[in-house]
């Protein structure tokens, strides 16, 4: 993107020097066009200030939330990210209310590791297809494939998982009081939404490797999957990580379509067949069932709070990962 | 720029709502509650938000949609969000009306003493398995052990030797909270097991998963589920009505303080015939009007 | 031998690799649309839907998502594209700049559900909308908004220097040139990109959930007032759109025919966004062609 600021500063060269505003015989028009000139400027600007605002109002205000948990009802963190027992309704006699949200984190985590472990092969695969296998053809038939499996709606994707793939998992689990709806259930619908992500980033970074490496690799008279393997793939690594963790990120942060075939279940899973719960999940739940301000909402905007945290996290390590990648 | 349109809505709106609140105030005669039936009395208008309950929600739509056909000028807007919602919207005068599946003093962190409770219907709720589950009745006793994962197995309750597949509602939703407190006198269901929000769903996993236990609201039991009568009570509508079969709930519609104006014309609209005689028990609620008993937010019942 | 042996074999995966992500799609869209398009009628797709009943359409639900949609391009669009403007054309190498693009890509990657929480605070319940199509909108356009200043941006990046040039040697000033050179020639790609951009929001579901809110009160599709509640285009109330209908019968339906509906809804959701996708390319590619033919 820096690579075209030069023609920008020459433009701005020219500009003065062309520019009869900077004249003695102010007419009319250039005294207009100037006016426009700054009223446009300063439009454009607010707009981009714009976003910077919607995103620092959007941390304030659900940290201010996410915080209250802490804050106003007194919990402690490690009791929050830490604790097993989810029983917000439980009366203080009997222990109080709980809200330990650990099993939800783990289910987050695993859901969409997994996801991202299943999905990150498949993506390598078809992106380097696409760039050195078959160039014309994967410019042809997979680069729209990619983009209208981007294009599917999440719940779209979450009804197909509920009205084939659970009922799928029942019929073939054997049958020992198994629903379906389970972990891996939520894993394969997340690997396949991931796709898109993980391959277009990874294909685009290959597509920006220098030709001259693949020719010498091939000029020293290795084999196209030796080059591919020691050569491209390797080069093209930030760029496959930087997909690997946005596709993290989606999985992550995915409500819906996860919340429809997980079964949501408050508990530590003990095989790929049980029913877990997530995060969003568990927002989306019982988001509408809980008043503003009490406890148990507040627990919920602490998980939002959790997404959000993650999805900088996220992005930090993406921004490390390519500050790494360009030192080397 | 964005902001200043922003900004002229937000002014828009409080106009609007404080010219809305001004028309409901203006109709604040003598107590003279509209007739019930809609015929000759005088015209109503104004416009009121009901929030709330999902569950509800159908038939307040329902009914506004056939209070506002005979009372064009009247304007009812009815939201679902959840009864949380409903009821944290009214209690903050966000919205005039809060729907709820459960009483306000249930949920916690809202202060409802400000707010006035209007019960419009009654919905009962009935304990289901899979019909390959051979037990037909259960006691308090037995569905406590079950919900709470004191027993696994049917064969520990007099069924097949079999595993018990506990499938919940989502905790905060009115159907758990019905089910917890009056089937399961108020024990904490700590048996493992998903939650699932659907009726639909609940219905289809208990007719497929062998073993399965759930509840489902009375109007959605169907053949390919079986019906578990509690402490030998048959679940039936007339039972409910004598206040033999204890679980039920009230859906309420909560305002806060007193109704004036358009509210209070549509809340004696929705216990008024026009609504009790069709619409509720059509949409597979029971009927405030029948009931023969009545319950207060402590579970105290008493005959009317 | 065996590093000849070895490249067949991988040659082998790269093409099984790509063939089954093809399988995938085919298969989705396929089953999407093999139980979708036999629910299809004219009826289900203009009547409304039943709460109880068997036999409800999804009629104002389509209304609602490509009203909503509309409403959130109305705002999107011109914030979006001013902030690329300046990002193209008037940011410098800055710490501003640095943040802005660091808030563009916090944006984007920002889980949905987070931003329907924070519509929820901010354009439902700060503002006393209570549940509407505006705040889901207003959520929309948040999710929406860094995509479209990346897609103008590079639209506008991709114009040649040199038409720039000649304008300014003209003697335009830099807005003047703009808009009426460099806005024109980027015009493709800023309208296949919002087409785009316009195809990922139709489905969003989760960031509607608790702004534009999950219920569909009955319209009048007679009553063009848009400060009348009944009429379909008043923007404060509350709407549920095609996506959020799939999830809510899924989740809370008491109607009997949840397998239909979500089927014929999915079904109409998916064909929509291929429209969308395929119009983006066709649009591109007969402007592309009419601008370099002429």
């Amino acid at each position: 993107m820096e690579k075209t600021m030069t023609p920008v500063l020459d433009v701005e060269k020219i500009e003065q020097a062309g520019n009869p505003v900077s004249g003695a015989g102010k007419s009319l028009t250039a005294k207009r066009r100037r006016y426009g000139e700054i009223i446009g400027r300063g439009l454009a600007f607010s707009c981009a200030a714009a976003v910077i605002l919607i995103t620092l109002a959007i941390i304030y205000f659900i940290a201010v939330k996410g915080l209250a948990i802490f804050t106003v009802n007194g919990v402690s963190i490690r009791s929050f990210l830490l604790g097993l027992q989810w029983y917000p309704d439980r009366p203080a006699a009997q222990g109080g209310p709980l809200v330990g949200a650990a099993t939800m984190i783990i289910g987050s985590v695993l859901v969409s590791l997994l996801a991202v472990l299943l999905s990150t092969p498949l993506s390598v695969i078809v992106s380097v297809f696409m760039v050195e296998i078959a160039p014309g053809w994967g410019q042809r038939v997979l680069q729209p494939a990619i983009e209208i499996l981007a294009g599917i709606p999440s719940v779209v994707y979450g009804w197909i998982g509920l009205s084939m793939l659970v009922p799928f998992i029942r019929i073939h689990s054997g049958g020992q009081g198994f629903t379906g709806f389970s972990l891996l259930a939520g894993f394969l619908v997340l690997s396949v939404m991931i796709l898109p992500t993980v391959i277009s980033v990874s294909a685009d970074s290959l597509k920006a490797l220098p030709g001259q490496w693949k020719e010498a690799a091939l000029a020293l008279g290795s084999t196209r999957w030796q080059t591919i393997r020691m050569v491209l793939v390797p080069a093209a690594r930030t760029g496959i990580i930087t997909g690997v963790v946005l596709g993290l990120a989606r999985a992550f942060g995915e409500a819906l379509a996860v919340q429809m075939v997980i079964g949501n279940t408050r508990e530590i899973p003990h095989s790929i067949l049980s029913p877990i719960m997530t995060l969003t999940s568990a927002i989306t739940m019982d988001m509408g069932y809980t008043i503003m301000g009490s406890m148990w909402n507040n627990a919920l905007w602490s998980m939002g709070l959790i997404l959000l945290i993650m999805s900088f996290f996220f992005i930090l390590t993406i921004r490390l990962v390519v500050k790494r990648g360009m030192v080397k | 720029m964005g902001k200043k349109t922003k900004w002229m809505l937000v002014a828009a709106c409080v106009l609007a709502l404080v010219v809305a609140l001004a028309g409901c105030g203006n109709q604040n005669q003598p107590k003279q509650s509209p007739q019930q039936s809609s015929g000759g009395q005088a015209e109503v208008s104004g416009s009121v938000t009901a929030v709330g309950s999902t569950a509800l929600q159908p038939l307040v739509e329902q009914a506004a949609t056939q209070y506002m056909s005979k009372n064009p000028k009247a304007q009812i807007v009815v939201q679902g969000g959840g009864s949380g919602t409903g009821l944290s919207q009214v209690a903050q005068g966000a919205a005039n009306i809060g729907d709820s599946d459960i009483f306000a003093e249930e949920k916690s962190g809202l202060d409802a003493s400000q707010l006035v409770d209007h019960r419009v219907c009654v919905v009962a709720m009935t304990c289901v398995v899979n019909p390959g589950v051979t037990v037909g009745n259960l006691t308090t006793k037995q569905l406590q052990d079950i919900f709470t994962g004191k027993v696994t197995n049917w064969k520990q309750v007099g069924g097949p030797d079999q595993k018990i597949t506990v499938i919940h509602r989502p905790k905060g939703s009115g159907t758990r909270a019905t089910f917890k407190k009056f089937a399961l006198d108020g024990v904490e269901e700590t048996a493992p097991g998903m939650e699932q929000d659907s009726s639909g769903t609940v219905r289809k996993m208990v007719a497929e998963t062998p073993g399965a236990i759930s509840y489902l609201a009375m109007s959605y039991v169907d053949k390919t589920i079986k019906a578990i009568k509690i402490n030998d009570v048959e679940p039936t509508v007339d039972n409910v009505i004598a206040g033999k079969y204890p679980v039920w709930s009230y859906e309420h519609m909560y305002t806060k303080g007193e109704p004036t104006g358009l509210a209070k014309a549509f809340l004696d609209y929705m216990v008024g015939p026009d609504v009790q005689d069709q619409l509720v028990s059509k949409m597979g609620y029971i009927p405030i009007t029948q009931m023969k008993v009545e319950r207060d937010a402590q579970g105290k019942v008493t005959q009317k | 031998m065996n590093n000849r042996l070895a490249d067949r074999l991988a040659t082998v995966m790269f093409w099984a690799g790509a063939l089954l992500v093809l399988l995938i799609l085919g298969f989705l869209l396929g089953y999407i649309l093999i139980h979708g398009l036999k629910d299809i009628s004219w009826h289900f797709l203009t009547s409304p839907p039943q709460n109880m009943l068997a036999g409800g359409g999804i009629g104002p639900q389509i209304f609602n998502s490509f009203y909503l949609l509309l409403l959130a391009m109305l705002i999107t669009v011109p914030v979006g594209l001013l902030a690329g403007i300046y990002l193209a054309e008037y940011a410098s190498q800055s710490r501003v700049t640095e943040s802005i693009r660091l808030c563009i890509e916090t944006l984007s990657s920002l889980p949905s559900i987070v931003v329907g929480l924070f519509g929820l605070l901010i354009f439902v319940n700060m503002t006393g909308w209570g549940y509407t199509l505006m705040s889901g909108a207003l959520a929309l356009a948040v999710i929406n908004l860094p995509l479209m200043v990346r897609v103008s941006e590079e639209a506008i990046r991709s114009v040649p220097p040199e038409l720039r040039e000649a304008s300014l040697a003209l003697g335009a000033a830099r807005w003047q040139t703009m808009w009426r050179v460099i806005i024109p020639s980027a015009f493709p790609g800023l309208l296949t990109g919002g087409i785009i951009a316009a195809g990922r929001v139709f489905g969003e579901a989760a960031a509607l959930l608790y702004t534009s809110g999950m219920s569909s009160p009955p319209l009048n599709f007679a009553d063009f007032n848009p400060f009348s509640h009944l009429s379909p285009l008043n923007p404060f109330r509350p709407a549920e759109t095609l996506a959020v209908h799939i999830w809510k019968i899924n989740s809370e339906s008491l109607i009997p025919d949840v397998r239909r509906v979500a089927d014929g809804s999915a079904a109409v959701l998916v064909l929509v966004v291929l429209i969308f996708n395929l119009s983006a390319r066709w649009l591109g590619r007969v402007i592309h062609r009419r601008m370099t033919a002429a």
